[in-house]
């Protein structure tokens, strides 16, 4: 789980981490409201959205009075945000983030990620700041320094210190950088996040250490020890389907393609996709209805892919182990009596009680597709897909 | 004996006393595993299937000299219930538990380490579907028929996938030595690589099915090990071709979030290592039938 700006520096402050100071705006009045309280002439209107690269897309706006805090905001407030992070579609700038100007001497880069090679957390920090990571790893990589930190004992102080002398840190600011470091490391391990990044964290003309930006992620299989991180979430800057599912225990990533697919287990699902682009097709999502799928949950994830308009045809590629091929059948004749479509369906059931399972698809009359395996099944769909798309403009066209 | 378990291996189930794992143990003995005791903390006495329950996995061992144990615990308690079994003498441990935290995981590696390597548990999963030797015994919640018993060893993160290759093996006739699911959780007890230096070393399997996907280091890890150390052949396939960078698709660690992490990396890397990758997800049991 993701969760902004504004929201991550006040929990790294908690851990010790410095910020600048700062407010929340909901409105261009309030923003300048916050820039007045604050003080000083120089502010920061930062729009809070789920995503990086938010300066290059005109999110971050440095203002020096009322009016263009007022102008800046009033441009922000409502709209899309499109960053290279957020797909064409763009997240809804709701919150925006007024933070006073600090004068900056150098930027450094420095994230904790969780490290799948050592299984780990590390740091990974560089000397050249601002920019994103990957371009740091790709056009300076010699200035990146690591450290990998032991589960047992935590992050260690000299560790610390290492990577500020490691990163040209003035030595006078050395215990600064080590309680930044210290901090994010505690916050990272206390409330279970998958990554903290800090880009930039500056060192000021008048010698502190400070968070210009923060990002957390957050490990969505420790939210349950988590309840005030859990009430962090913000529903305005997911995929409505996604959320959608999620809280219907589906796993649902929608995609730009129009074979719409059902699946069970995650593996089978990448794979399902595949073979409908490898036979001529474009996905429409990635679905997962997970193991021991009632009738009613097969029904609901029939739903979930018909709402996508984009959707011509519908795939349902099931190998049960731990589910029933008669539950599913059963969930499939159920949505699509419930709600009739015109578009084609096609059904491949492998494993338990799989005759049953196809016994009740044959019985409902329904015209659905049938498949014996995978290939067959993309095959299929790709191809009712094309054969029906006339019969659609028809249909559109006389109504 | 096959890599991890064979008919006469003695089998606890963690956790025994919920449905899920009521439901699957019964399988399990139905099938021929050498279930001898449940876990459930509170619950001794009791029998489940047949079988005595214990509270503590020191106890099960005691009074059976169980050797391996699979752990159905929910995920707020299945890393300690993991550890318990690495600290009761148990040998080999499957989780299936789906959605532990990844932190959690890293405390179980780093505490198994405790162990001298000739003690050490081996761990499979969590997030997996298990093990089978088809015909001896399996761990897990697979659908034991489809699997035939011969000379393929299968190792793959996904459940389902590893179901549909084994299928395909088992309609062109050809049989599995052992299968088993490392499952898809970012940090897991085994890696590819580790699982296929077993099947290096196992007179039972002939030939090699790995079944990657999309995130993580390991199958890169695999073909480097593949590349220097196999002399068996491997067959790879990849899942994820279509899936977009930056998305968890379903497992928590199928997400492309550095270099080499995307399917065609990976199928390139496994390519140049000298493994004969399977193009599509419905050729992987044939382009197997291919090379024996």
């Amino acid at each position: 789980m993701d969760i902004h700006e504004y929201q991550a520096k006040e929990i790294l402050s908690d851990f010790g981490v410095k910020v600048p100071n700062g407010g929340l705006a909901y409105s261009p009045e309030q923003a300048a409201y916050r820039a007045r309280e604050m003080g000083g002439n120089k502010w920061i209107i930062k729009a809070q959205v789920h995503a990086g690269g938010r300066g290059k897309a005109g999110g971050v706006k440095v203002c020096s009075n009322d009016n263009e805090i007022i102008e800046a905001a009033s441009s922000m407030l409502g709209r899309k945000l499109v960053t290279h992070q957020t797909g064409p579609e763009g997240k809804g700038i709701y919150r925006l983030y007024v933070e006073a100007g600090v004068p900056i001497d150098r930027e450094i880069y420095l994230g904790f990620v969780l490290d799948r090679t050592t299984q780990r957390i590390m740091i990974v920090a560089s000397s050249e700041g601002g920019m994103e990571i990957e371009e740091i790893s790709a056009n300076r990589p010699e200035s990146i320094v690591r450290a990998s930190i032991d589960p047992a004992v935590g992050l260690v102080e000299f560790q610390a210190r290492e990577i500020a002398f490691q990163l040209g840190i003035e030595p006078s600011l050395t215990q600064q950088m080590v309680r930044t470091l210290m901090g994010c490391f505690n916050a990272f391990q206390d409330l279970d996040a998958t990554m903290v990044e800090i880009n930039p964290l500056v060192v000021t003309t008048d010698h502190q250490v400070i968070a210009l930006d923060a990002k957390m992620t957050f490990d969505d299989n420790a939210l349950f020890r988590h309840p005030k991180i859990s009430e962090l979430r913000d529903k305005s800057q997911e995929d409505p389907r996604e959320s959608n599912a999620a809280d219907r225990g589906l796993s649902y990533v929608g995609l730009d393609g129009n074979i719409g697919c059902i699946v069970n287990g995650a593996g089978l699902a990448m794979a399902t996709m595949d073979t409908i682009k490898l036979s001529g097709g474009e996905p429409a999502n990635f679905l997962d209805i997970g193991g021991g799928a009632t009738p009613e949950r097969v029904s609901k994830a029939f739903r979930l892919v018909r709402s996508d308009k984009k959707v011509e045809a519908i795939l349902v590629n099931i190998f049960a182990g731990i589910n029933r091929c008669d539950w599913v059948a059963e969930g499939v004749v159920q949505a699509l009596k419930d709600d009739p479509i015109n578009i084609p369906v096609i059904v491949r059931l492998s494993g338990t009680n799989v005759e049953e399972g196809q016994r009740i698809l044959a019985k409902s009359g329904l015209p659905i597709i049938r498949a014996a395996t995978l290939k067959e099944a993309a095959d299929r769909a790709v191809s009712a897909w094309k054969a029906d798309k006339p019969t659609i403009t028809k249909l559109k066209a006389i109504s | 004996m096959s890599i991890f378990i064979d008919e006469k291996t003695k089998v606890i189930v963690q956790g025994i006393t919920g449905r899920m794992a009521k439901f699957h143990t019964k399988e399990m003995i139905e099938y021929g595993t050498n279930v001898v005791a449940g876990v459930t903390p509170g619950k001794s006495g009791q029998i489940v299937e047949g079988v005595p329950v214990f509270d503590t996995v020191k106890d099960a061992v005691a009074a059976t000299g169980a050797e391996a144990s699979l752990v159905f615990v929910p995920p707020p308690f299945a890393a300690d219930s993991i550890m318990e079994a690495a600290d009761a003498g148990i040998k080999y441990c499957v989780s299936i538990t789906d959605g532990i935290p990844a932190q959690d995981m890293m405390r179980v590696k780093r505490y198994m380490k405790r162990y001298r390597q000739e003690n050490r548990m081996v761990l499979t999963g969590p997030n997996c579907a298990g093990t089978i030797s088809p015909g001896k015994s399996f761990l897990g919640i697979m659908p034991p028929h489809i699997y035939k018993k011969g000379p393929v060893g299968i190792v793959g993160r996904s459940g389902t996938l590893g179901y549909e290759a084994a299928s395909q093996l088992a309609s062109l006739d050809i049989g599995v030595s052992t299968s088993v699911g490392i499952g898809g959780d970012p940090i897991n007890g085994s890696s590819f690589r580790d699982i296929l230096e077993l099947f290096e070393n196992d007179p039972e399997t002939k030939i090699i099915a790995l079944i990657g996907e999309i995130g993580g280091p390991q199958e890169a890890e695999a073909a480097e090990y593949i590349r220097d150390h196999m002399s068996k052949p491997v067959v790879a396939y990849v899942a994820g071709l279509t899936a977009p960078k930056g998305r968890t698709m379903g497992h928590a660690g199928a997400i492309i979030s550095a270099f080499g992490e995307s399917a065609s990396e990976k199928v390139e890397i496994l390519s140049a290592a000298g493994v004969t990758v399977a193009q599509h997800p419905s050729v992987i049991g044939e382009t197997i039938a291919n090379l024996m």
